[in-house]
């Protein structure tokens, strides 16, 4: 019995994970080494690659700060009745539960050429759709969930009596938080970043939406794999996609140290 | 510290900033999206679900959504089982390897199983000689919600697994419980809350998936076509509102999922 | 630091935790603030810190009113239930994190911090994290932390709830030396009234959220002023119909007078061991329990069960004996007020044979 269990999921794993993701690795390299170089060195892929860098940096600090607030405030604020945290927590989660091309949609309709807010930044001279702003914000509506849902529990966890400790004796708001709080919710935070991180690399349906994909402008690497895809150049996607999947990886071993040393504090 | 730090309008300040960010980036687009659905009346709304494109690919991107996630409950909880119950060598690899579908763009898992399976390929040819269409057909599309939703079920079961008290277990055999009767009555129970809970996560991802299916689906209308897809269409095409009309119908679908996994979950703690 | 509070009030929600407290402390005394679980104390406590904020009321401290301080600048310690140290700070930095937000110099700092760490016995532990000390040194600790600042007040929340029976005798009576050493006016919460009557100065008895009755161990175990008070201190029976017992009948005459008994206020033995034989009772012997020093006695007198100490040095009783019962006093108490009534018999027998 035991060894059938084991067998079946050995299979499961190397049908499912390992067999694609070595496929990919293969594909990559299908036309030697120059093949693959040559399908990232295009001018379009590198710029795809810069605009996803931009795009993490942008979305993984804004979403650190404010999810780190927003945690703090769903878990620690006396100024909010019960009530509305209670809204406001469930709040957070419904991201989750939008298809990012519904996300991306959302934003064309409010930020869009059409619509009144986007019509005022138009006016001014700030495009916002289809151009970088609308894709930060397009990801900041997808990846808001995860900081905020990392360091939650931990704050929940270690409860507020340090901190009371720590106001009796007169340190105020910034120093605790900084020598009382920080130190206990870093690793949950930590991993919240790491998180965010994949999440805004690989983000596809929302940036797709509001992005337009206009190459060399706002083409990101996921939706230049798309792009390739659909014009039945395989083998160049493969060269970005396999960029992709690395970093994946990486973050992938980052999830798991972060994760041990989350449990520990 | 001086005192200017300590002023309070610095502490509204920062409160109202983040209340703000909080409502204009995710209540104010939901808020609107449904709001613009409605924009040209009511009867423009039916108009838009009542297409029989739009109405075939919801219910097929619903259909797809039950065979993928019935698929994932049944592996998802054999692998938190063997995971968590069994040591053996690569276990703690394959542990971290669970998490690799939510690490991966989406658009990648696509690219992978066009890879694997589509024309040209050792697999895909071979399905094909044997009369199986694989890519751009139904199947690909579950393949494709099976890779991105793999992680639910496994990740909501195991920690059930892990807390479940093995004297439980083990009362039940001294009560001459038989194997297979202490795990429909004991084990099984425990898992229910993370299968049901996990399973929904699954239910709902799939619901929304996008970027693996759409590489991977061929969106042929009313074969192939996913609600997600569908919707990525009607903007290309400049039509939001009908776009926008197909998006509540799965948005009010999501989120009533997303409300029973929270009423699964706050009965799992009570108990 | 003279403390004062009037008529201070707090909700929560529907609950009124805290009703019209007023009371005041003396610069340097050691009040017990006891009472059962869920009774306000905490609260008030907390109110004193500036952690919560009362609904009505005036705290003052040195005759200013601080009901607007944030607990930041109110000049107090707190030690808390669970003693909240700083995990992720060594005992150190725990000492020293009042006088580094205070920004104490370097040599300051450490002066003050090794004074402290000598004090509370906690040499050679400095460089330890908080999980690696034991739940009496977690306390010291605390102690010294909030002492560190040097507070006017201190405050201590059920200090001795987590530790062991054995080490929380010890750690008492190290509080109350310690606390008299550095002349601090503190406030302690607790439930336990063994720890109330040994460590305080002046015990405050609070009971749903109102203060019952305040003065030294001593005034309040002799003379409680309400049944609540008599019923909480010491060990006591209550009899639910006092007329009913033999010389306190005239007293207990109104309707519903009950009568608190103390085991002190009893004595049992033969028929040859009273002298005015009338004023006693026939009891029967239901239990006997050896308490190391003596034998706790629970008698059975007209369906009433009475407890007793009894000295080892007399004659030792057998369960099922018939004893003679005479009760000295009794706490009396109806709706409307509470007295304590000495055995009328007892005083003066038979006046009309006389």
């Amino acid at each position: 019995m035991r060894r059938l269990w084991i067998g079946l999921t050995y299979a499961v794993f190397i049908i499912l994970l390992i067999i694609p993701l070595s496929r990919i690795a293969i594909g990559a390299f299908d036309k030697g080494l120059d093949g693959f170089a040559e399908g990232l060195l295009r001018p379009e892929a590198l710029h795809a690659l810069m605009m996803t860098g931009l795009i993490v940096v942008f979305v993984t600090v804004l979403n650190a700060l404010f999810g780190i607030m927003m945690a703090l405030y769903l878990v620690r604020a006396n100024w909010l009745s019960r009530k509305i945290k209670g809204i406001l927590n469930s709040i957070v989660d419904l991201p989750y539960a939008v298809s990012p091309v519904i996300g991306g949609l959302m934003i064309v309709l409010l930020l869009g050429p059409d619509s009144i807010i986007g019509g005022f930044f138009e006016g001014i001279g700030f495009k916002v759709v289809y151009a970088f702003p609308g894709m930060v914000i397009a990801t900041l509506f997808v990846t808001f969930p995860l900081m905020v849902r990392e360091v939650m529990p931990v704050l929940q966890e270690i409860g507020n009596d340090q901190e009371q400790a720590a106001a009796t004796l007169g340190a105020y708001g910034w120093t605790t938080f900084r020598k009382v709080t920080w130190p206990s919710i870093r690793w949950a935070v930590v991993y919240g970043l790491v998180l965010t991180v994949a999440r805004s690399l690989g983000e596809f349906g929302a940036v797709l939406v509001v992005s337009g994909n206009i190459m060399n402008k706002t083409q990101t690497a996921t939706t230049l794999v798309y792009q390739d895809v659909e014009n039945f150049n395989v083998a160049a996607a493969n060269g970005v996609a396999l960029v992709l999947a690395a970093f994946s990886v990486g973050l992938l071993l980052l999830m798991e140290w972060a994760k041990k040393r989350k449990d520990v504090h | 510290m001086t005192t200017w730090i300590r002023h309070k309008g610095w502490t509204w300040g920062f409160r109202s900033t983040v209340l703000l960010y909080f409502l204009a980036l995710i209540v104010l687009p939901i808020f609107g999206v449904y709001v613009q659905s409605f924009s040209a009346g009511w009867s423009h709304f039916t108009e838009s679900i009542l297409d029989p494109i739009a109405w075939k690919a919801v219910l097929l991107t619903i259909k797809l959504g039950i065979i993928s996630t019935f698929i994932n409950v049944l592996v998802g909880t054999m692998i938190a089982w063997v995971l968590v119950r069994y040591r053996f060598p690569g276990r703690t690899l394959l542990n971290s390897l669970v998490d690799l579908p939510f690490a991966l763009p989406t658009a990648v898992g696509g690219l992978m199983i066009l890879l694997l399976l589509g024309p040209g390929s050792l697999l895909g040819g071979l399905a094909e000689k044997l009369g199986f269409e694989i890519v751009f057909h139904q199947p690909a599309i579950v393949i494709a919600m099976l890779f991105v939703t793999f992680p639910f079920v496994i990740r909501a079961v195991q920690p059930l697994l892990e807390e479940l008290d093995p004297l439980e277990e083990e009362a039940a055999y001294t009560m001459g419980a038989s194997r297979t009767r202490a795990f429909f009555k004991v084990i099984l129970p425990s898992m229910l809350p993370g299968i049901i809970s996990g399973g929904m996560l699954a239910f709902s991802r799939a619901l929304a998936e996008f970027g693996a299916v759409v590489l991977v689906a061929g969106n042929i209308p009313g074969r192939t076509l996913i609600a997600s897809v569908f919707i990525f269409g009607e903007v290309e095409s400049d039509n939001p509102a009908g776009a926008a009309a197909v998006s509540v119908l799965l948005l009010t679908l999501s989120f009533l999922i997303l409300w029973v996994i929270n009423a699964v979950q706050q009965r799992g703690r009570r108990a | 630091m003279h403390v004062e509070v009037r008529d201070l009030n707090k909700h929560f929600g529907t609950f009124h935790a805290v009703k019209n407290v007023s009371f005041e402390i003396e610069k340097g005394h050691l009040i017990g603030l006891l009472g059962p679980s869920g009774g306000g104390k905490t609260s008030i406590l907390r109110m004193l810190a500036g952690l919560e904020n009362p609904d009505s009321g005036q705290i003052s401290f040195h005759g200013q009113v601080v009901n607007d301080l944030p607990p930041q600048e109110r000049g107090i310690g707190f030690v808390f239930q669970n003693y909240a140290l700083f995990k992720h700070m060594t005992v150190f930095d725990n000492i020293a994190f009042g006088l580094k937000v205070k920004k104490a110099s370097k040599a300051q700092i450490k002066d003050r911090v090794t004074e402290l760490v000598e004090l509370t016995g906690l040499k050679g532990f400095e460089s330890r994290y908080p999980h690696q000390l034991s739940g009496g040194q977690r306390q010291r600790v605390a102690f010294a932390r909030a002492l560190a600042p040097e507070p006017q007040l201190l405050l201590l929340d059920e200090p001795f709830a987590a530790i062991d029976a054995k080490i929380r005798q010890e750690l008492r009576s190290w509080l109350r030396e310690l606390i008299e050493r550095v002349g601090i006016t503190s406030i302690f919460v607790t439930h336990d009234q063994d720890e109330a009557i040994e460590v305080a100065d002046e015990i405050m008895i609070i009971n749903q959220g109102r203060v019952e009755q305040k003065g030294t161990p001593w005034d309040i175990y002799k003379e409680p002023k309400t049944p609540f008070v008599a019923s909480f201190i010491g060990e006591s029976t209550v009899i639910s119909s006092a007329a009913e017992l033999k010389g306190f009948e005239a007293a207990a005459n109104k309707n519903a007078t009950r009568a608190l008994i103390r085991p002190e206020y009893i004595e049992i033995g033969s028929e040859h061991d009273f002298s005015v034989l009338s004023a006693t009772e026939t009891g029967v012997v239901r239990h006997l329990h050896f308490r190391g020093s003596e034998w706790l006695v629970e008698v059975e007198v007209k369906g009433h069960k009475l407890i007793t100490y009894r000295s080892l040095e007399k004659e030792t009783l057998q369960p099922g004996q018939e004893v003679r019962v005479l009760v000295h006093r009794a706490y009396l108490f109806n709706d409307d007020h509470s007295w304590i009534e000495e055995n009328r018999l007892k005083v003066d027998p038979m006046p009309i044979m006389i």
